[in-house]
């Protein structure tokens, strides 16, 4: 593969044309995984199905996946960037959760099977 | 294909109508949650074979009286037992004349009228467990996987629904399809993007434009509530935005040209693919649309689902009243953590260790093992929820079933 293109293995592309990579591995915090051919960092870690970006993506922008829009870019996504709530708004409904609650939370009392 | 279970195998329990059941159980069914409970400790003798449905509200809902009448009358059910408390408003004398013009054994308890709970609990067992005793010997007759009505849902969705348990649920649908089976997606609020690539697959263009006014009419009623059909958990599994979550279960439908428009309780013509138009019309009233994932399950039931192909990437655990549910895990470590609740592990997909195409035929399999007998995980975990509450629709219009 030359090094243009080299993306890690664990990343996803669904259509051509798409402006994300979805995951179909973990990836742990603190490593750097290639993305089109560049090196990245990736600062916190990312479950299954979470995007990275496949490329810079513009503020407005229409980001593509499936080969359809899923939203519109909040801000500027540089190539290799987690893609989700923080930088990526839906053009019909705005998308719930309980990020802000949970931060607040003793998760610790959740217990979680291996 | 394989051939571990012969199509010949396939028996079913012949109804009047000339529709056959995969199933042959006993429905208990409350007519307001005040009549819950007795109902539930009718059913308690004998859970595999009586199973309990019902409408919790008080007051008069033609959708809930309609969706009563086909879920009452489903081949799957073979004896209906109505539990009322006896002031509420559901129209129970139409109830059972209709499971009677269905030619099935139906009797009436009003706890008001019988001595309370625990005389209404004891005549009712005895009843359900006669039935029990002759639906146990009722003839069968061979059925064909052309005569199937499949319904599919996703639930707690993540990530991955979209790349491996849905797109191998459409490979699954496409197969019925070509064998002539009558496959059923829907929540239009899960589609919501989707509505130029979903009316390209309409077959006529009358029914494309049906197709998308169904999927405007749900992005009205959402934004009107403020949410999307979006819950929190779809988040931390990676999912941003509703169209996100939209195009991946969009992937269960498969590639079949869709035949037709449907709304709940309405009966598929004929063999096809077929949208189920969940949204209610008219303002927006009595809440969100469906208010969890059975409340879809239920639908499909009434529009004559012997079964229901559940794609999951959270871990849902549901099963069904009435009609069995097959679990399809879409992500490989959720599969891992709940083996137990799930009947297919759709996460070999992105493990590399199966192919979208052998986890499709893999589905199609399991729904004539179902459909001879087999159960599947939810059903012999005793999963039989199941939830019904107040809507509104107007009939379909006549572009929606093109002849």
């Amino acid at each position: 593969m030359d090094d243009q293109t080299r993306t890690d293995p664990r990343l996803l592309l669904l259509a051509p044309g798409d402006s994300v990579f979805v995951l179909r591995g973990q990836i742990a915090a603190g490593e750097d995984i290639f993305v089109a051919g560049c090196r990245v960092h990736v600062p916190v870690a990312l479950g299954l199905g979470h995007k990275i970006a496949r490329r810079a993506i513009g503020p407005g922008e229409k980001v593509l996946k499936y080969g359809a829009s899923i939203g519109s870019a909040r801000t500027g996504i540089a190539l290799g960037e987690h893609v989700h709530l923080h930088n990526l708004q839906s053009d019909y409904t705005a998308t719930y959760s309980l990020d802000a609650s949970r931060s607040g939370a003793d998760d610790t009392q959740e217990q979680v099977r291996p | 294909m394989s051939q571990t279970h012969d199509k010949a195998q396939m028996r079913g329990w012949v109804r009047q109508d000339g529709r056959k059941g995969i199933r042959n159980v006993v429905a208990v069914a409350y007519l307001v949650e005040c009549a819950h409970h007795v109902a539930r400790e009718i059913a308690r003798e004998d859970r595999s074979a009586a199973h309990v449905i019902g409408f919790p509200g008080c007051f008069p809902n033609a959708y809930a009286q309609k969706m009563m009448e086909r879920l009452c009358t489903h081949p799957n059910v073979g004896a209906v037992l109505l539990v009322s408390l006896g002031c509420e408003s559901f129209d129970r004398y139409q109830l059972a004349r209709v499971v009677a013009e269905s030619g099935r054994p139906v009797e009436t308890l009003v706890i008001q009228n019988a001595g309370g709970t625990r005389a209404t609990i004891a005549s009712g067992r005895d009843w359900v467990r006669d039935r029990i005793a002759e639906l146990a010997d009722a003839p069968t007759v061979p059925m064909d996987v052309s005569e199937l009505v499949v319904g599919t849902v996703c639930g707690g969705s993540d990530g991955t629904s979209g790349i491996s348990g849905n797109p191998a649920a459409g490979i699954a649908f496409d197969r019925l399809v070509e064998a002539g089976a009558t496959c059923i997606f829907e929540e239009t609020g899960e589609l919501i993007g989707c509505e130029d690539i979903m009316a390209a697959r309409a077959s006529t263009p009358e029914l494309a434009v049906e197709l998308r006014a169904s999927i405007s009419k749900a992005a009205r009623y959402y934004a009107t509530l403020g949410f999307g059909s979006f819950a929190a958990g779809n988040a931390d599994g990676g999912l941003t935005t509703i169209e996100e979550k939209s195009l991946g279960a969009y992937m269960k439908s498969g590639q079949s040209l869709i035949s037709g428009l449907i709304k709940p309780g309405d009966f598929p013509p004929r063999g096809g693919l077929y949208l189920m138009d969940v949204v209610p019309d008219g303002e927006v009233r009595f809440g969100f649309p469906n208010i969890s994932d059975n409340a879809e399950i239920v639908e499909m039931m009434a529009s004559g689902a012997h079964c229901t192909l559940f794609v999951t990437g959270r871990g849902s655990v549901v099963g069904s009243a009435l009609a069995p549910v097959i679990k399809i895990a879409a992500n490989p470590h959720m599969y891992r953590r709940l083996s137990e609740d799930m009947d297919i592990n759709a996460g070999r997909v992105l493990e590399g260790t199966a192919t979208l195409d052998e986890i499709g035929s893999e589905i199609f399999d399991h729904v004539v093992a179902l459909a001879c007998g087999a159960p599947s995980a939810s059903e012999s975990l005793g999963h039989q929820e199941f939830i019904l509450t107040y809507k509104s629709f107007e009939p379909i219009g006549p572009a929606c079933l093109p002849a």
